[in-house]
């Protein structure tokens, strides 16, 4: 399976409601060209759940180009919202999983 | 977010709550049906209680819990509200007030006294709760009484052993400061989120999709053995924004077939999400949707039938108890007079508001300046546009200042505390009618008269309603009346404290006066210039001084309160029958219509709303002015002023001049002036501290052409020409009493 995305995304700061809008704003563009899309969430310093929406939002997209979300390098903020809302299978990406229990 | 401002908004919206607590309060006795206003004061006990808690403001939330649990009793029926309750609950309000207060000041605690007549209600509070109370609230979870558990699940109960919990947040969710998350944070400090499946069905495409927004909803099984309102108090804040479907442990299945069919997503689906939940297993699952399928059908064959109310049906099959039913109706009630009031009202900072009409003012001005010079260019084109511009000006004008109009009735509905507790006080039965109260006047001046209203009713009550004895010998009923009214006339706002007392006794007022050496012994003094001595300082007939009035000190503040809102004070009164005092306040303190008129080389403006007409001066009135300081307008008497000596503008008297006919406070006078130069609209800009005290000027303006034009302060002009007619009158009768 080819998995080198076309496009690569960074993530840097809050993912929360304050920059949400900024954030889709510049996602857009990128969803409609790039259908393999690669987030790296490793500079995530805290997710709320208007991020965790933008994220379900990508992969929707990308799953109706008949491509590809892939999350890379969850942060320990984004880890947390995941866990915590049991989405990590949604995304389907390989994570470190938490050693905390629910 | 600014903590301070946070802050300050929840001591306004806690007085504000208050206020609405104590309304309540005075309503409710003389209602036939208790149950809108008890659960107004619930709510309003309620939500300070919990904003407090967001802020930490343990004191409050403490005192403010045990109130909360007497008023539940109330609005659950098992607890009367008399007016010993009243009472009670009225100075619990008093003391949350002086709480918030404290939170204002920032002072650390509260004085020893305070402290004490807190406990003191606490105590009295708690002898209304069947269990003794302590000051401090209950923060842990009440142990729900343990359940059978049930083996089989065949159309009765599921075997789950937890609560399900089904969330649909609305979109303004995010926007409105909260996060699903920290629910979630919170919910698992009550017990343990064994699964939780997040559904974003709701979620439009990408281009739609408005990132703000909340689309999101949850399944969760959850583990605790805290008790419903426990759980749901969880979701206290963002019950208006979500959809909750709480369920306990072994609920019925029916409770299942239910919540599916309110929430909106696919009942298989959502089946699905139960079961992987763990909330129910496959084979309950099946039997709620054979029920739910059976329930579709009869439904359809009986299309006719009223649909039952959800809340009718719960209770119906037991499932509910009804007063979580009750409580739930109450919600949606909530909701929609909380949304309604949402529309309703915008916070606006004062000084914004002040400086967008101050803004305007300027707008208006060079307004004038563009109409001057259109008119000079005189294009029709111009003309046409410079006058659709002059006409939204003025409506922008209207609306700004409109926006600082606020109902007196607000204020007016204060004092029915104050006529209670003064009733109270004095021992007197006294009845508050409010008349008027749509009534709109600046905020401003709402503010400043609330002191001045507090003294007169106050006044009324003590010195003018006669005690029960006096009253059945003048053959009044022996429920006294104060009446507080209030009305347009003539641009100003005029309010009335009215009594049916004792009136006025113009003798004694005028003895006393005497006696104080604040009048000459034989002076001659009409009725009103009598009446007007008692607000003089110092002045007082009361033959005891009680701790309400009698030193003297009121009325003298009373007045220089209204002279200092540019308005007057006259009283009207009839002996052993009742007084009126009559506060006339000017209603717009910024912007004024006005009607330019020029005086030799000056321009003035008289404010258009007191102008009744303009007279031009025939050669017959010049000659009798002569001799006669009155003109004959239509066979009515009408005294006036000549500018032009008054302002001793100097030069030689036109040979046409106008008298411009004002009124004022049912008054008229004639000003007689040079030209009439027309209707313009303006801004008032005070005049420095120096001219304070200039008699007959009440500002001044800017004209289009740069120049200054001194406003009138008609009430005073008018005042002047009626008080030499009353010394003229007075005079004459002394003349004639010598002759």
């Amino acid at each position: 399976m080819n998995d080198t995305p076309d496009c690569q995304f960074r993530v840097d700061g809050e993912m929360t409601i304050y920059t949400a809008a900024d954030m889709k704003a510049r996602l857009m563009p990128l969803l409609a060209q790039c259908p393999k899309l690669e987030i790296d969430l490793s500079q995530v310093s805290e997710m709320d759940s208007a991020g965790l929406q933008l994220l379900i939002l990508a992969k929707r997209a990308c799953a109706d180009r008949n491509g590809s979300l892939h999350l890379v390098g969850h942060s320990p903020a984004v880890l947390e919202v995941l866990d915590m809302c049991n989405m990590t299978p949604f995304f389907g990406d390989p994570v470190v999983i938490s050693s905390q229990t629910h | 977010m600014n903590m301070d401002q946070a802050l300050q908004t929840l001591i306004v919206e806690s007085r504000e709550l208050l206020q609405d607590m104590e309304d309540g309060l005075l309503r409710i006795e003389g209602e036939a049906d208790q149950s809108e206003s008890v659960n107004a004061i619930f709510r309003a006990a309620h939500t300070i209680k919990g904003s407090a808690g967001l802020f930490g403001l343990d004191d409050i939330v403490a005192f403010t819990h045990v109130l909360e649990s007497v008023l539940d009793k109330v609005r659950g029926g098992k607890l009367a509200i008399g007016s010993d309750l009243v009472a009670l609950f009225l100075l619990c309000g008093d003391h949350m007030a002086t709480l918030v207060n404290y939170v204002e000041s920032g002072s650390a605690s509260l004085s020893e006294d305070e402290r004490l007549a807190g406990s003191a209600l606490v105590e009295k509070l708690s002898l209304h709760l069947d269990v003794r109370q302590s000051a401090a609230p209950q923060q842990s979870a009440v142990a729900p009484p343990s359940e059978p558990r049930v083996e089989t699940s065949a159309g009765g109960l599921v075997n789950n052993d937890n609560w399900h919990i089904s969330l649909r947040f609305g979109r303004n969710v995010l926007r409105n400061g909260m996060d699903p998350l920290s629910f979630f944070r919170y919910l698992g400090t009550l017990g343990e989120i064994v699964r939780i499946t997040t559904i974003s069905d709701a979620m439009p495409p990408a281009a739609e999709m408005d990132a703000e927004s909340c689309y999101l909803g949850y399944e969760i099984n959850f583990k605790s053995a805290a008790d419903k309102a426990a759980i749901e108090g969880v979701f206290e804040f963002v019950r208006d924004d979500c959809d909750i479907h709480i369920l306990p442990p072994h609920s019925r299945v029916a409770d299942f077939v239910e919540m599916i069919r309110d929430l909106p997503e696919e009942d298989l689906r959502l089946g699905e999400i139960l079961v992987r939940c763990g909330t129910l297993t496959r084979h309950e699952l099946e039997i709620v949707l054979e029920i739910q399928a059976q329930e579709d059908a009869r439904a359809e064959n009986t299309s006719g039938e009223h649909q039952k109310h959800l809340g009718e049906i719960a209770v119906e099959q037991g499932m509910v108890q009804p007063e979580v039913v009750e409580a739930a109706l109450e919600k949606q009630k909530q909701i929609k007079d909380t949304k309604a009031k949402q529309q309703q009202l915008v916070r606006v900072d004062a000084e914004k508001l002040d400086l967008l009409i101050n803004l305007i003012g300027e707008l208006v001005i060079a307004g004038a300046g563009v109409n001057i010079l259109a008119q000079r260019s005189g294009q029709p084109a111009l003309l046409e546009s410079v006058s659709t511009l002059g006409r939204l000006v003025e409506e922008v004008r209207d609306s700004a200042l409109n926006l600082r109009m606020v109902q007196i009735g607000d204020t007016f509905n204060r004092f029915q505390r104050v006529v209670r507790d003064v009733s109270k006080d004095l021992g007197k039965d006294v009845a508050l009618l409010i008349s008027g109260a749509e009534t709109e006047l600046d905020k401003m001046v709402v503010e400043k008269i609330g002191d001045p209203l507090t003294h007169l009713v106050r006044n009324s009550m003590d010195h003018g309603i006669e005690n029960a004895e006096l009253r059945a010998q003048r053959g009044k009923p022996a429920k006294g009346t104060v009446r507080l009214n209030a009305y347009h006339e003539s641009g100003s706002i005029v309010i009335e404290v009215s009594d049916d007392g004792g009136g006025l006794n113009r003798e004694r007022i005028l003895a006393k006066a005497i006696e104080k050496g604040i009048v000459a012994p034989n002076h001659a003094l009409s009725e009103q210039e009598v009446f007007r001595l008692i607000f003089e300082a110092g002045f007082s007939t009361a033959d005891k001084v009680s701790n309400i009035s009698g030193r003297g000190v009121g009325m003298d503040v009373v007045r220089r309160n209204i002279e200092a809102l540019r308005g007057n004070i006259e009283i009207e009164s009839q002996y052993t029958v009742g007084t009126t005092i009559r506060i006339r306040l000017p209603l717009t303190l910024a912007i004024i219509d006005g009607f330019l008129v020029g005086v030799g080389d000056s321009s003035f403006v008289i404010p258009l709303d007191m102008v009744v007409e303009c007279v031009e001066m025939s050669e017959q009135d010049r000659q009798a002015l002569k001799e006669r300081n009155y003109v004959n307008l239509r066979n009515e008497v009408l005294p006036f002023i000549r500018l032009r000596d008054l302002f001793e503008t100097g030069g030689e008297a036109q040979r046409r001049e106008n008298i411009v006919v004002v009124q004022y406070a049912g008054h008229k006078a004639g000003l007689v002036v040079d030209g009439l130069l027309g209707e313009f609209q303006t801004v008032i800009k005070p005049l420095g501290s120096i001219f304070q005290h200039l008699q007959g000027i009440g500002g001044s303006t800017i004209l289009g052409s740069g120049e200054v034009a001194l406003i009138l302060d008609v009430p005073s002009l008018v005042q002047q020409v009626v008080n030499f007619e009353t010394r003229a009158q007075s005079a004459n009768r002394a003349t004639a009493s010598v002759k």
